[in-house]
């Protein structure tokens, strides 16, 4: 369809424009592009479950903060680790603990299944904070960031702002292709019968449970890799990574940007993250300082598009009727 | 742990519990008849604290500023309500969530241009400034117990409010069945917002009177939220008589958690873990019945 | 309002306007700030520091200390203009890094001055060490920032968390105190003033009968009070500060507890609290860097100076900024005032004599103070010092930090 071919070719555009920003920008930019990017896989990650199987996690932080905190553990102190075998290890431990909690939170539905999903993550979190198993409050660092070595020879080097950067974008692309392609393929049909009509799939002879905790786990496993992304970036973790607050932030990207569109909490989380920018550079003003205000106006604006927009920022971008991926929450 | 200090303990406990199902109590209301999840709710119960420690600095005294601050919780409570709440009602809970999450940060920055960013300490009143002496070294402060009393009296008078009340009644079959009030020809507007603005003035309320024991700090309704969602999803959401059980239950477990020595395998369990007793509590409840206690399958 | 307003397509396209407008502003967020000459032209000092929450107050003592330093050396770095970079830390850990981030490159100060609280301070010293920015630390004394993770950049004007803290663990024994519970929050801060307490009580044969934590900030102090009472220690030692300090002292008075038991704890238990609580820190006898009544001439004539300028008494956290004020000083001065002669510079405040307020001291081979700690005890609104608890105090060791030669 025209349309379609249009959507690509537009999204071919900005992955070029923004594979050129390196070249462009200050190093300044280039890192905060690279933090939206790793909030934007992660906010895709949450989408997979939120918007796609109607499974609203409140918890979704605690797999992206145990991935950085299995980096700064396996990290020997001053030295490199290898990304090729760090990155696996650490998706692969969000993964698992996403299966072990989802294969217990599964049982629940609706409004219980929020709070028990936080509950989990609340666990993960003050077992960090309360025991010295990493620190505790304080967090800890990761010095030195993972070298690509791979016999010698070296890739990319991620100590380089540029390079982490692009590195950052592929994996941001390449998240979003595999999402597309799995939502597309009959496992993705599945998941979006489960979400309209639970019983009604499983009267068709679906395992439901096994593909809701198919999707939990590798909802989980990139979070994960957001997660180990984020510590790499600031070299540091710190319990806060694991806490309601990062959970209801992603949650809020995800809703802000339209659910179920994929694109739309990508967009949501680097347009919260540019306003948070922008509104803190706001001047002083009658006494008062709206620059250190700047919540006022986030929170004010947050409240709006949830008046306003049903279909999050998305919504706005396309007609109604035109919903490719969207899936008519409202 | 020698007996009088287990029930030391104990009303300690008890203690906190009571006040955490003072606004846990708004919060169940609000969820159960309204079926809005309210993130906003902490924030009232910050808001409550401030204005305890403004009016009684502008008043003089702690009794007044009680009670005018009740009297303008009502109020805002019924203005938000009237102004955004009520756009609510048939949107799902994910919207629900978004606004009053950006009401929070409205809220709290609010806050800040107000009253600013300190830490503040309120006067306990002089009438209730003593201790009694309960053993040989500790004192237990008598504004604690009037706390105690005052949730007591609260719970009992929501009590008789629900069960032998005209509004009650309603409440209780709005909590089971909402469209069937409505085809009742019952004023589910005026219903709503009473119970949304008592549910405000709850939480307000539970702030203004701990205040003095508490402190007044920026984040202090961050921190009463979440607990108060884990009272509410424990005790069974509608339900104010799961409020209070799961709240005595989740101020038991929190105050010996902190006190208790448990080890096992050598690895030392209490009271390093103590913050995720709580959580671990919600969870194992959820596994038995996902519903908890007193909950009804919505 | 229109009635096209009203319709859904009329309220997309208002949206979709509104969306540009706010594109834009957003876009304006994000033009680069144009970057300084670094030679002549204003120096930027970036200072990051707590302005809200229970810090928020030393926050404001220490910026208005060190900027008092500064006015009273003319008001110029080494003859350059100053342009002053504010941050509110919020005291979060967590935004610590991007906090310092901002300030370092995309503001480019020239000189990171910061904070009080040592989670956030671990942040800054993580982009200090990085990008090799002067930076200077009016507070936090977390221990790293001075043993593991010192720098030839890396200045402190305060203290390392067990400093103060250590000469209490004799003056407990040399008291009669055989056994002492401890109480702090489980923070960086919390755990290191209690380690160098322990440090020197067991040394001189002292018992610890068992540590008790609270989270930061948490004040709910009840269950552990209870705890406390039913252990019936000799001495009780803890580490609390700024509002947490107020509350706890009121808590352990309405618990009975105050007289019956011998608290002791670092100074700041009872520094900038006074007014809050009444009369129950009465009595407290607390170690620390200051005090009230040094009857130097160099602490009256600062006294004087900041009331007067700033309407209110200044504390330890004042001293310490304005230290940090006179250090940057001298360091400039050095260089007359040319930035970018940084190892002159940091020769110059590794050799300096700073004529503080709170008595001369110098900097140690770590770049943390070697100072006098006095005993102090509560008398009305005052801390007043009693004694010397210890004299020129070089804790934790200096050996400690291998610094590169610089």
């Amino acid at each position: 369809m025209g349309s379609r071919k249009l959507r690509i070719v537009v999204m071919l555009a900005c992955l070029a424009a923004l594979a050129l920003l390196p070249f462009v920008a200050e190093k300044f930019y280039v890192q905060l592009f690279t933090k939206m990017l790793i909030m934007g896989i992660f906010a895709m990650s949450l989408d997979l479950l939120i918007g796609y199987a109607g499974l609203v996690s409140f918890g979704h932080a605690a797999y992206f903060g145990v991935a950085g905190y299995v980096l700064a553990l396996i990290s020997p102190q001053y030295a490199a680790a290898s990304l090729w075998t760090t990155l696996p290890v650490a998706m692969g431990v969000s993964a698992l603990l996403a299966l072990v909690i989802g294969a217990l939170v599964l049982r629940t539905s609706g409004i219980y299944f929020i709070m028990v999903t936080l509950a989990f993550s609340q666990m993960l979190f003050y077992l960090f904070h309360d025991t010295k198993i990493a620190g505790g409050t304080d967090g800890i660092y990761v010095y030195v960031r993972p070298a690509a070595d791979i016999l010698g020879w070296k890739p990319f080097d991620l100590e380089n702002v540029a390079h982490l950067y692009l590195v950052v974008l592929a994996l941001f692309a390449g998240v979003f292709v595999l999402l597309r392609t799995m939502l597309g393929s009959l496992f993705g049909r599945v998941i979006e019968g489960i979400r309209i009509n639970e019983h009604r799939m499983r009267s068709l002879g679906y395992p439901t449970f096994r593909y809701k905790l198919a999707c939990f786990v590798i909802s989980g496993a990139l979070a994960g890799l957001a997660g180990y992304l984020a510590a790499i970036q600031f070299g540091f973790v710190n319990p806060d990574m694991l806490g309601w607050h990062v959970s209801g932030l992603v949650m809020m990207m995800v809703i802000l940007g339209g659910m179920g569109t994929l694109i739309g909490p990508a967009v949501g989380a680097m347009a919260m993250m540019l306003l948070e920018l922008a509104l803190q550079s706001l001047p002083e003003f009658g006494g008062v300082n709206f620059g250190k205000h700047w919540q006022l106006f986030m929170g004010s604006f947050i409240v709006l598009v949830a008046l306003l927009l049903p279909y999050g920022l998305i919504g706005l971008l396309r007609a109604r009727g035109q919903a490719g991926g969207g899936n008519g929450h409202g | 742990m020698s007996f009088e200090t287990f029930l030391i303990q104990l009303l300690n406990g008890v203690q906190y519990g009571l006040l955490l199902f003072l606004v846990a109590s708004g919060l169940t209301l609000v969820f159960g008849i309204m079926g809005v999840i309210n993130l906003a709710h902490g924030s009232f119960y910050m808001i409550g604290a401030y204005l305890a420690w403004s009016l009684s600095e502008r008043l003089g005294n702690l009794w007044a500023a009680i009670a005018v601050g009740v009297v303008l919780a009502v109020l805002l409570g019924m203005l938000l309500e009237w102004l955004l709440i009520k756009k609510l009602y048939a949107r799902d809970h994910l919207y629900q969530v978004l606004l009053t999450y950006g009401l929070i940060l409205v809220f709290e920055e609010l806050r800040s241009v107000i009253w600013g960013d300190d830490v503040h300490g309120v006067q306990v009143p002089s009438m209730l400034a003593a201790s009694i002496p309960l053993t040989e070294t500790l004192s237990y402060p008598v504004v604690r117990l009037w706390i105690s009393v005052v949730c007591l009296v609260l719970a009992v008078g929501m009590y008789l409010l629900i069960q032998r009340t005209r509004i009650g009644m309603m409440i209780r079959a709005g909590a089971s069945n909402r469209e069937m009030i409505q085809s009742l020809g019952i004023n589910i507007q005026l219903l709503y917002r009473i119970v949304f603005a008592l549910g405000i003035a709850l939480a307000a309320f539970a702030g203004m009177i701990s205040a003095p024991v508490s402190s007044v700090f920026p984040g202090m309704g961050n921190q009463v939220l979440i607990i108060c969602f884990v009272v509410v999803v424990i005790g069974g959401i509608g339900s104010v008589k799961g409020a209070m059980v799961a709240a005595i239950l989740i101020g038991l477990v929190d105050t010996f958690g902190k006190v208790l020595h448990v080890e096992l395998g050598g690895v030392k369990l209490l009271p390093e873990l103590a913050g995720m007793t709580v959580y671990l509590l919600m969870a194992v409840v959820l596994v038995w019945r996902p519903v908890g206690i007193f909950g009804r399958r919505l | 309002m229109s009635e096209f307003r009203k319709t859904n397509a009329g309220r997309r396209k208002f949206l979709q306007d509104g969306a540009a407008v706010g594109g834009a502003v957003a876009l304006a967020g994000l033009l680069p700030s144009v970057a300084m000459a670094q030679g002549a032209g204003k120096i930027k000092l970036g200072l990051m520091l707590p302005y809200s929450g229970t810090y928020g107050q030393i926050g404001v003592g220490i910026t208005n200390a060190f900027k008092l330093a500064i006015e009273e050396n003319g008001g110029k770095l080494g003859g350059r203009d100053i342009e002053y970079v504010t941050l509110d830390d919020e005291s979060e850990p967590s935004k610590a890094a991007d906090n310092a981030n901002r300030l370092v490159n995309r503001d480019k100060v020239d000189v990171l001055v910061g904070t009080v609280h040592s989670g956030v301070q671990m942040g800054m010293v993580k982009i200090a060490r990085e990008s090799g920015v002067l930076h200077i630390i009016p507070n936090a004394g977390v221990a790293a920032a001075t043993t593991g993770l010192c720098a030839p950049n890396i200045f402190r004007t305060s203290f390392a968390n067990a400093q103060p803290a250590y000469p209490m663990g004799k003056i407990a024994v040399d008291k009669g105190i055989k056994n002492v519970v401890t109480l702090a929050w489980r923070y960086g801060a919390g755990e290191e003033s209690v380690e160098g307490f322990k440090d020197n009580f067991v040394k001189h044969g002292g018992r610890i009968v068992k540590d008790l934590w609270l989270p930061f900030p948490n004040v709910e102090f009840q269950a552990l009070l209870t705890e406390i009472a039913s252990l019936k220690p000799d001495g009780v030692f803890v580490f609390f500060a700024g509002g947490g300090a107020a509350k706890f002292l009121r808590d352990w008075q309405a618990a009975g507890l105050k007289g019956k038991i011998t608290l002791m704890g670092a100074g700041f238990l009872t520094d900038g609290v006074l007014e809050a609580v009444g009369g129950a820190a009465e009595g407290i006898e607390t170690t620390l860097h200051y005090g009230d009544g040094i009857e130097t001439p160099k602490n009256k004539a600062f006294r004087l100076a900041f009331a007067k300028a700033y309407k209110m008494q200044p504390d330890v956290y004042a001293v310490q900024g304005y230290d940090a004020g006179l250090l940057l000083v001298a360091g400039m001065r050095a260089v007359k005032g040319d930035i970018r002669r940084k190892k002159e510079i940091i020769a110059a405040m590794e050799k300096v004599e700073i004529d503080s307020p709170r008595g001369k001291w110098r900097m140690s081979a770590a770049h943390n103070p070697i100072q006098d700690i006095y005993l102090r005890k509560v008398v009305g609104l005052e801390n007043k010092v009693i004694g010397v608890a210890q004299r020129a105090l070089d804790y934790p060791p200096a050996s400690l930090c291998k610094m590169p030669p610089h």
